[in-house]
């Protein structure tokens, strides 16, 4: 049996080589050595998660599932579908520039909640800028995705933050700033210290990643999945601005149909 | 472009005016179907989903299609018997210029000048103060001063309240296209007519008019005559591109048609009625695609979608593989619909790996989640019957082979339904399967169709031989036909051959066209 390890925040994902399972163990203390494992959720990555997704945990309490809407933002080129890709099916592909606007869904389960990511990929290109903001309106996250290699791209990305912050509510977006294509460190225009020193000075979280590699992109999607829960206000009874949303909001449109023939009747 | 509209809606139901008892008798009677439009073959029972423009015909000056319209009013009267007597008004048996090998001509010109200059068919698009904005080969910025010169030839006529359509020199066409706040150019080294190279750049203008509407392109140039519009156009080139290439390759863009993926009517209905049931308040076009082919579509009441506007949405889907990533969502302008403003629309494969692919046009920008909410019920409700398992049957043998029909020296054909806007054509047979020689085939239906719609002498039957294939042509107020014969067959053995097909096409219309396209 070969299991591969690795360590996302406070969960562990154990990946079994051959059936493609994974295991998630979740902690209850992140602090301290002594961790207990609160539950266990096996997930096929085969197919969509939701699908195969446990309704409760292991002591039967049911867990809560919140809707997290996300979304890319930067120049085209920059690599945003391919992040997405990589969120989604943990894998890369030759990608071609998206029109207007991709939409897609993922689950990530923290320890007491699941958190549905609707994830909004926009086109980087010019022409469909006047439609952006039905993306970021409302976003919980957003990333601002540039290309290390592609200086006029991290200018692009300070042109987005603008806009952003002429929008922003505070605590009700959590932002990020990405270096992606990090793997290009050969064609590097951008360093990681300038990355680092926008993000401090406007207040967002910044990482570089590579969606070629497959660098921090799963750390990255952890760490914004905790930041929203606990940024935007999700421990005391959920962020209920989600729910507040007009029904036909709340079918969840995953593939399962599972889940949708239980959401209407 | 309302009026527009109107006239369309009302030229549709003239299609149909006649009580479909009737049409239904003329059908089955009928020994050569199609000579008074809505009983040809393929022809739509109730009213067609697309505006009914004289498709051709609409996208030429104004002028031309009063004449044309006038010509067609002087020979509704006509009857199948007349067919001999066109037959025998014009045969045309002659060693065409088209067949003296274009190869050899390009490649002299290669010689005196840059590689550039041999391609076929270049086409440039500038803005009125001269800026380039695209050209098929090469690089804008190189060719800025060429632009230059063209926008020069433009404005010097026009000073004279004037303009210019063409310049014919030695083996080539210069086409304009004044559309402001664009001017398109083409220049062209192959035996299409004026008329034809017109029409595709009219479809070009359209293409960029569907990225960026009319509204914003003039809003745009009236702010700044020398704006770069290669900024805004970034990253759509492969658009153009693949639009040039189906002008080059596609039979639907010359027939103003689209083609059905040939499916059991019952199992077309199935696919129909549950799209139909997947309605939404701002929904107005649901389209399902199968590759380049139709499956089916619904639309609202009293809403037409243009045959250009479905290719443009075809190619928009065909070109990108964008879509096969989650649900796109994208605002699109329909420029035969309306140029000012965005449809948005929602476009998504069945599945992960299947060629079938929904598009749903909404009003609304907003619209997202009811689009989606569309597409899941409409899945939902597909997936339950067994017509779901008939379709993905289907999409395995997408096309037909010509043998099917059973006329021997047919090598292969197009045929149009005028009133359902929907042709049908069989696979390139073994003899056609290079691309050079389906270019050359699209080339030869290109002449033929150039003949039938002659600005000043259009002709309702052609018959032309070549050494490498006998062609003929025939247009009705029905239908439009196109054939390939072996260059062995006779005349008599043609026109004996239109009758049967026709037939055989009668006996398949259920499954080569939609007959009964639905509404929400
Ligand atoms: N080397 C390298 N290439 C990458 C990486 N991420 C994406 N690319 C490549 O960059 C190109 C653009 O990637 P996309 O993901 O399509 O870019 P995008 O930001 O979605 O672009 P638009 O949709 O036009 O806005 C593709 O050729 C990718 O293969 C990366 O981490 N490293
Ligand atoms: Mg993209």
């Amino acid at each position: 049996m070969a299991l591969v390890h690795e360590e996302v925040a406070d969960a562990i994902c154990t990946k079994h080589a051959e059936t493609g399972l994974c295991f998630y163990f979740h902690y209850l203390e992140k602090q301290g050595c002594a961790c207990s494992v609160s539950h266990l959720v096996v997930m096929n990555t085969q197919r969509d998660p939701v699908a195969t997704q446990l309704s409760s945990d292991t002591l039967g309490r049911p867990v809560r599932t919140l809707r997290v809407k996300m979304v890319l933002l930067g120049g085209s080129g920059v690599g945003k579908s391919s992040l997405a890709l990589r969120f989604v099916r943990s894998e890369f592909r030759s990608t071609v520039p998206t029109v207007g606007c991709a939409y897609m869904t993922h689950m990530i389960h923290l320890r007491d909640v699941s958190l549905r990511f609707e994830i909004w990929d926009t086109a980087g290109q010019e022409k469909y800028h006047s439609v952006t903001p039905l993306y970021y309106r409302g976003a919980h996250a957003a990333l601002l995705v540039y290309d290390i290699s592609k200086r006029e791209t991290f200018y692009r990305v300070q042109l987005w933050l603008q806009e952003l912050e002429k929008h922003y509510i505070p605590g009700s977006t959590v932002m990020w700033l990405i270096g992606n294509k990090a793997d290009l460190g050969h064609a590097r225009q951008v360093s990681e210290q300038e990355g680092h020193s926008l993000a401090a000075d406007r207040g967002l979280y910044f990482i570089e990643t590579s969606a070629l590699s497959g660098d921090h992109v799963d750390e990255l999607l952890q760490d914004v999945a905790h930041r929203v829960y606990e940024c935007v206000g999700g421990q005391q009874g959920g962020l209920s601005e989600w729910e507040e949303k007009p029904c036909e909001d709340l079918h969840h449109r995953d593939m399962s149909s599972l889940l949708t023939s239980c959401c209407k009747s | 472009m309302d009026g527009e509209a109107q006239n369309e809606s009302v030229a549709c139901e003239k299609a149909t005016l006649a009580p479909v008892d009737r049409l239904r008798s003329n059908r089955a009677e009928s020994p050569t179907p199609g000579l008074v439009e809505g009983t040809e073959p393929g022809a739509v029972q109730k009213s067609a989903f697309f505006a009914h423009a004289q498709s051709f015909e609409d996208l030429t000056a104004e002028a031309e299609e009063k004449a044309e319209q006038e010509g067609v009013v002087e020979d509704s009267g006509q009857t199948e018997d007349e067919l001999q007597v066109l037959v025998g008004e014009r045969t045309i048996t002659e060693q065409h210029a088209q067949d003296v090998s274009p190869q050899s001509r390009s490649k002299e010109e290669d010689m005196s000048s840059e590689a550039w200059r041999s391609h076929r068919k270049h086409v440039f698009v500038l803005s009125e103060a001269g800026k380039p904005i695209y050209t098929r080969y090469g690089s804008e910025e190189a060719l800025s001063s060429t632009m230059g010169v063209m926008m020069a030839l433009v404005s010097f006529v026009e000073s004279d309240k004037n303009t210019i359509r063409s310049i014919h020199a030695d083996g080539c066409k210069v086409i304009f296209l004044a559309k402001s706040p664009l001017v398109l150019v083409g220049v062209s080294q192959t035996y299409q007519s004026d008329k034809e190279l017109l029409r595709e750049l009219q479809y070009i203008y359209y293409q960029i008019v569907s990225l960026l509407t009319l509204t914003q392109l003039n809003h745009i140039f009236q702010n700044k005559q020398n704006y770069d519009l290669r900024r805004l156009l970034a990253g759509s080139e492969y658009l153009t591109d693949n639009l040039l290439h189906r002008l080059d390759r596609d039979p639907g863009l010359l027939l103003s048609a689209v083609t059905c993926l040939p499916l059991s009517n019952s199992v077309r209905d199935v696919v129909s009625s549950s799209l139909q049931a997947a309605k939404a308040k701002n929904l107005v076009f649901s389209i399902l695609l199968a590759g380049d082919r139709l499956v089916t579509l619904v639309r609202k009441k009293d809403q037409f979608l243009h045959h250009i506007d479905l290719h443009l949405v075809m190619n928009l889907v065909g070109s990108s593989s964008s879509f096969r990533e989650g649900e796109g969502w994208t605002p699109i302008c329909l420029p035969k619909f309306n140029t000012a403003g965005f449809f948005h629309a929602h476009i998504s494969y069945l599945e992960s790996a299947s060629d079938l692919c929904l598009i749903l046009v909404s009003t609304d920008r907003e619209d997202f989640f009811n689009m989606s909410d569309c597409k899941q019920r409409f899945l939902e409700r597909l997936t339950k019957r067994t017509a779901y398992q008939a379709l993905k049957e289907a999409l395995k043998c997408p096309s037909y082979s010509v043998e099917q029909v059973g006329i021997p020296e047919l090598r292969h054909f197009l045929y149009k339904s005028k009133s359902s806007g929907l042709y049908t054509s069989p696979e390139f047979p073994e003899l056609y399967q290079s691309d050079e020689e389906q270019e050359r085939l699209m080339g030869l239906y290109q002449d033929l169709h150039s003949h039938l719609h002659h600005p000043v002498r259009p002709l309702r039957f052609f018959y032309r031989c070549t050494n490498k294939e006998n062609l003929l042509a025939w247009v009705t107020n029905g239908f439009q036909l196109y054939l390939c014969f072996s260059p062995l067959g006779t005349k008599a053995m043609a026109v004996s051959a239109v009758n049967k097909l026709l037939k055989w096409i009668r006996k398949e219309e259920d499954r080569l066209f939609i007959l009964s396209p639905l509404t929400y």
